[in-house]
């Protein structure tokens, strides 16, 4: 695990909102090309965890680093500075023109689904890939509107058939994203996000709602992306099957403090672990 | 994808349809202005054209920001304002600027773009090319306006946004009647004289009514040409959903801003117009009613379609101007009604605008546009549409 580089770093980040710590102290490494799992039982603070890192939230405390380079840094300050009930509160410095906003987070690299299906409603398929194309085009504005950039419009429209071609989504181009089936919305997500031409793929519960049939497509689906595609991938999930299949490494949070982390076949016989989804019966 | 979309024979007859009917209308526009007689018909049809245009762009122009980017904006009336008094105030004669600015000492420009074109190249041809020239810097001041105000705007959302752009389009009424500008904006008086639509002229043919239409249809041209390209279809992502659209690396931001800027920019440009078909403009008419007006077209030809702001606008300037005048007139067809009298129209017109919005709640077109490759489809039945699906399916 060492040799390989590290896509990203998370330290010691802690998330709180006035008096709760959503997110405690998480510190996490996702290597390249592997598929590491965040796992934990509901309201363990994974989503939060997932908006520290694409900007959403800035967390309270902490450091993010995406192929080295520091992205999130901050320290409690402000009214947080009293109210703060971390720890590591005096190692981080904050710096301000790294604070990025969730679109240059992506333009960097980083791209995500979300845990409810967030596709543009009232646009087709083919529209959907096409606008996440949008990011990385060539052009301004007077070049887009008076077609001076025809060229790239091209090469962007030839790529968004291209990569719904491989994702088997081509003969649904017309139609509206909405109009799809739940299962076929998931990957249209996943298919938007890979057009955004990322190195980390961020899948927030790829499988919720899903049946097992669809879940176990799903599990083969993420290692196929991955490869073709020479992705890292880091995932949030609730479908112990899947993330104990595809996953090479698992941390594992609740009450937003990690209470283990491993391969899938210690996590499987952590007692921890199984304590925190089953409960711990008091004697 | 693209070249099959141009064997499409339908799409082939209705853009031959489209461009025939522009024609005809262009002609029938020239016929008003130079041939056919004055009548109480034509005098009545031709300012409900020359308004209907400048409205259908003012209107396509907040639709660009309310219902492409989803943008809750009340400001327009604001940028319109500052559109025709950019207009006005560069296309005030110098000899007329003592009379204009009478309490201003003749004000602080001496000179204006026509005229000074107009001697360089005659004065029709300076009067073509200068209220150009101008209606271009009334939407570029506009823009920069937009630009200032979209800095601290832009940052929220939904009511707040309109609020706060209602606030500043008021704030922009009350400046451009501060009297410590006056020898610029003439104070609360109102300027006059500038070049206005009947001075439009090539040769001794008469543009009045073609010029607005030709403004318009260019500037509402370049709004679809906007809207069907990559940053329309950012646009539309972040009106769809915002989260998703940032995370997919389009900036919220600067997105916003440039479709404010350019929004403005088309609202400053129909100022221009509406201030050359006014012939006369003063601040204290670009009140929120005005803004409150252009929201309803846009809310009555559809919320997020062009063609269904341009059918409106020429619907709703008919009915107010003209279809409905009668109901003010005390009398119909001759037999005298105690109801119809001064602002009955306005009762009138009230029921009809809550009909439509009660029984066509997404407007006349929704967010479909008016097509005529699709009512070719449509009317030339089964086998048509079977050639068409074939052709776009390959």
């Amino acid at each position: 695990m060492s040799e390989k580089n590290i896509v990203l770093h998370v330290e010691n980040v802690t998330m709180q909102f006035g008096g709760v710590i959503a997110v405690n102290n998480l510190s996490l490494d996702v290597p390249e090309g592997e598929i590491i799992a965040l796992i934990g039982p509901n309201g363990a603070g994974k989503t939060t965890a997932f908006n520290c890192i694409t900007g959403v939230y800035e967390p309270t405390n902490g450091l993010v680093e995406f192929c080295g380079l520091p992205m999130v840094r901050n320290f409690p300050h402000g009214k947080m500075k009293k109210q703060y009930l971390g720890e590591n509160g005096d190692k981080y410095i904050h710096d301000p023109a790294i604070s990025p906003t969730p679109d240059k987070i992506t333009a960097l690299g980083i791209a995500r689904t979300f845990q409810n299906i967030r596709l543009w409603k009232s646009m087709t398929v083919f529209d959907n890939v096409l606008t996440a194309k949008h990011m990385r085009a060539k052009q301004n504005v007077f070049s887009a509107t008076f077609r001076t950039s025809a060229k790239e419009e091209r090469r962007m429209r030839e790529e968004t058939a291209a990569l719904l071609e491989e994702q088997d989504l081509l003969q649904y181009k017309d139609e509206l994203a909405t109009s799809l089936p739940y299962g076929l919305q998931r990957r249209l997500e996943i298919a938007r996000a890979l057009a955004t031409e990322p190195k980390l793929l961020l899948l927030d519960e790829p499988a919720a709602g899903m049946n097992p049939q669809e879940t176990q497509e799903l599990g083969v689906f993420i290692q196929e992306i991955r490869d073709k595609y020479g992705l890292t991938v880091f995932l949030i999930e609730h479908h112990m099957d899947l993330v104990m299949k595809i996953s090479d490494y698992i941390y594992v949070i609740d009450f937003g403090s990690e209470i283990a982390r491993g391969v899938p076949r210690d996590i499987q016989n952590d007692q921890r672990v199984i304590d925190a989804y089953l409960g711990v019966s008091e004697e | 994808m693209e070249k099959t979309l141009r064997k499409d024979p339908a799409k082939k007859i209705g853009s031959a349809i489209a461009i025939c009917l522009i024609a005809a209308l262009y002609i029938l526009l020239f016929l008003l202005d130079n041939v056919l007689p004055a009548n109480g018909f034509t005098l009545m049809l031709i300012p409900v054209l020359k308004k209907g245009a400048i409205y259908s762009l003012i209107c396509v122009s907040m639709n660009l920001l309310n219902g492409f980017t989803g943008l809750f904006s009340l400001g327009q009336a604001g940028f319109l304002l500052v559109g025709a008094y950019a207009y006005a105030i560069f296309a005030i004669p110098a000899d007329q600027h003592p009379a204009v600015y009478q309490y201003f000492d003749g004000g602080a420009i001496g000179f204006s773009i026509p005229e000074a074109l107009g001697k360089l190249l005659g004065e029709n041809a300076g009067a073509f090319l200068g209220s150009i020239i101008c209606i271009i810097i009334a939407g570029l001041v506009a823009a920069g306006f937009a630009a200032l105000i979209g800095i601290p705007v832009l940052r929220l959302k939904s009511d707040y946004l309109a609020i706060a752009t209602l606030g500043f389009a008021e704030i922009i009424r009350a400046i451009f009647q501060w009297n410590s500008l006056g020898p610029v904006t003439n104070g609360s008086n109102m300027l006059r004289k500038y070049t206005s639509l009947s001075a439009i002229k090539i040769g001794s043919v008469k543009l009045a009514t073609v010029f607005p239409f030709l403004i318009a249809m260019v500037c509402i041209g370049l709004i679809v040409l906007l809207i069907n390209s990559s940053y329309g279809r950012a646009f539309k992502a972040i009106r769809d959903d915002e989260i998703a659209a940032e995370a997919m690396g389009i900036s919220l931001f600067k997105h916003k801003m440039l479709s404010f800027v350019i929004s403005s920019f088309f609202a400053g440009v129909g100022g221009a117009l509406l201030a050359m078909y006014q012939t006369t403009i003063q601040a204290s008419a670009f009140k929120s009613a005005m803004t409150y007006e252009i929201l309803l077209i846009v809310v009555i030809g559809g919320i997020g379609s062009i063609s269904g702001s341009c059918i409106a606008s020429f619907l709703y300037i008919a009915c107010n101007e003209w279809w409905l005048r009668f109901l003010d007139s005390g009398s119909f067809f001759g037999i005298s009604v105690p109801f119809f009298r001064d602002g009955f129209r306005k009762v009138v017109f009230s029921v009809l605008i809550m009909v439509i919005v009660l029984f066509f709640s997404r407007g006349i077109m929704g967010d479909k546009e008016l097509s005529f490759a699709g009512l070719v489809r449509k009317l030339s039945g089964k086998k048509a549409a079977q050639a068409a699906e074939g052709g776009d399916g390959k």
